[in-house]
């Protein structure tokens, strides 16, 4: 093993992923972009989640929102910040939409008693006819029969929460493509037979890909965590000394899963499918955007599997819960042992040429 | 010149795609500090011969020695090698390949030097994407030139030259010979091998049909007036003039 083709080879790749522009700015913007998206989409606590269509109503003819002056609904519809009120001239325009689940209930303005369409098949159509039953319930009948608790502490918002699995999710498809894809494009094109050439050994190569990428994504993860905090004055509960230690870590283990993916072959078709076939469901099942908590148990069990969900997890307990590295112990360990048998299998299978 | 024992042997070697044999069992030796080429049709195996030789391909059946001896895990820090097709890292500078790659050798050439042999003076700043074909061939021999090796394998180095950049490598592969190097040359250009080669071999269909001196083989093959005293009368005569694939 030599130290000096392993820091040419690192040095080398850190020059192509720094001078491929287009490249290297897609994975700063990119992340940068979805938390602006969804920063601006959840920045306050008033995001409607509801979309009530009410037909008929005049709109206002320049921005074609609602008259509230013209409804003739109860008033803690109109008053909750949950939900959207989307007016309709006539009933034909309004019930189309509720057929393709585009608003979640229709209510006809001013009619007595309260005539409504849902669509059976919506579930957020059955939980805002619920709000529409309970509008015109009086207070008091919950009264005695209803104890509201306030949660102490700060809240955690919902930008707060996805913000980790932003990062987490621009992590993994940089490693898998970045990584897998690009080792496999090189496979193609003759440079890692250039390379069998010469007295670089695949640990040596392999190794100096997996740091050089390691460290681009822990710079532009970086980049993209103060950048975006400049806007979104994130919410850090934890240390960023413990947090280093997840994203470093969970960093690595994603780029060990890319050489696994990147060990054979020559076509860029079959690794852009494989990886595909590996990043969409962990996306999902991760928790990037959305807990599954209250899932299936197989949902959970397949969850497990991913590097991504425990690297998630343990992000989110510092970030959110200030938990330190003793309390991410398990998650750590985890992501430790799947890095070391992604990198058993990525050595065992790796070719230059085949 | 002084031609000593052989460095390179190859014994029985095959080599088979998918059932098909594209190397059949052939055996020859090339003597240290000589120019041997490898003469041949397309699909004839050449590339696959050269390639086991430089153990980027496993043969099927065969043994290839160096130096008289099963080839050790430093046989890549002393031989260099040009492919007939490669891509470098991109976004890398002509300079800075040179220079990642002499950091794969215990010892090599200045980098300087390699650019000077290789005529690289005016591109070494140019990204290595970016260069013409001919430069870029200059600088595929450059990186097979940069660790000094005992033994150098080109396969068809002046493909895509002009007829300066190709008289530059003839001078280089001279150079090399002069300096007791061994050079293994595949080309499909008859002069090139006529012009370089000490010993060469013609292969067809995965064997060896011919091998010798370039007088040698002229003297046996172009006798009478209506065959020319060249090599690629010879190649024709041995190879057919039927096109391949």
């Amino acid at each position: 093993m030599s130290f000096k083709r392993m820091w040419a080879l690192f040095m080398a790749r850190n020059y192509e992923f720094i001078r491929d522009r287009a490249g290297f700015g897609w994975n700063i913007l990119f992340p940068f972009l979805i938390v602006a998206g969804f920063g601006m989409m959840f920045s306050s606590d008033t995001a409607s989640v509801l979309k009530l269509g009410v037909y008929p109503v005049s709109t206002h003819p320049q921005s074609g929102q609602v008259s509230v002056e013209t409804l003739d609904i109860p008033e803690r519809l109109i008053a909750n910040n949950y939900i959207k009120i989307v007016g309709f001239k006539t009933y034909d325009d309004a019930i189309d939409k509720v057929v393709h689940h585009k608003i979640d209930l229709l209510l006809e303005n001013g009619k007595s008693p309260l005539t409504y369409w849902v669509n059976e098949s919506s579930p957020k159509g059955r939980i805002l006819e619920k709000l529409v039953k309970e509008s015109i319930v009086e207070d008091a009948v919950f009264e005695g029969r209803l104890a509201k608790n306030q949660i102490q502490g700060d809240k955690i918002r919902y930008i707060d929460w996805l913000f980790p699995g932003i990062i987490g999710m621009n992590i993994m498809f940089s490693s898998l493509f970045g990584v897998g894809f690009v080792i496999v494009r090189y496979r193609r094109i003759g440079v890692l037979k250039r390379l069998k050439a010469t007295p670089v050994t695949a640990f040596e190569y392999l190794t100096a890909q997996m740091a050089s990428r390691v460290l681009v994504m822990l710079f532009s993860s970086a980049v993209v965590w103060f950048g975006s905090d400049l806007f979104f004055h994130f919410r850090m509960q934890g240390s960023y000394f413990d947090v280093f230690w997840v994203f470093f870590v969970g960093t690595l283990c994603l780029v060990s899963m890319g050489l696994v993916v990147a060990s054979r072959g020559t076509s860029e078709e079959l690794s852009n499918g494989i990886i595909n076939f590996i990043s969409w469901p962990m996306m999902f099942l991760s928790e990037v955007w959305f807990s599954v908590e209250g899932s299936s148990e197989w949902v959970k069990t397949v969850a497990k599997i991913f590097p991504l969900t425990h690297f998630l997890s343990a992000a989110r307990k510092i970030i959110n819960d200030g938990a330190d590295l003793t309390q991410i112990a398990p998650e750590l360990t985890i992501l430790l042992g799947m890095t070391c048998l992604f990198l058993v299998i990525g050595s065992a299978l790796f070719s230059w040429t085949k | 010149m002084l031609l000593q024992s052989d460095i390179i042997q190859v014994k029985n070697l095959v080599k088979r795609y998918n059932g098909k044999t594209a190397v059949d069992g052939i055996s020859f030796c090339i003597p240290q500090g000589s120019c041997f080429g490898i003469l041949g049709p397309n699909g004839a195996g050449k590339t696959t011969t050269v390639e086991i030789m430089e153990d980027i391909l496993e043969p099927d059946a065969g043994d290839i020695l160096y130096k008289g001896s099963v080839r050790k895990k430093n046989f890549n820090q002393e031989i260099g090698i040009q492919f007939q097709q490669t891509e470098l890292l991109s976004f890398l500078t002509v300079q800075e390949i040179l220079k990642t790659f002499s950091a794969f050798y215990h010892t090599h050439l200045p980098v300087a030097e390699v650019i000077d042999l290789c005529m690289l003076n005016d591109i070494k700043n140019n990204l290595n994407n970016k260069i013409s074909g001919g430069q870029r061939q200059r600088l595929l021999l450059g990186l097979a030139l940069l660790n000094d090796p005992e033994l150098v394998f080109l396969d068809e180095p002046s493909t895509g030259l002009d007829p300066q950049a190709r008289q530059n490598v003839w001078q280089i592969i001279r150079e090399m010979k002069q300096k007791g190097k061994t050079i293994v040359l595949t080309t499909h250009y008859m002069e090139e091998a006529q012009i370089l080669c000490d010993i060469i071999a013609i292969m067809d269909r995965g064997h060896i049909i011919e091998q010798g001196s370039p007088v040698q083989l002229i003297e046996k093959h172009c006798q009478g007036e209506d065959c020319p005293q060249n090599l690629e009368s010879v190649f024709l005569k041995l190879t057919g003039k039927h096109l391949r694939e």
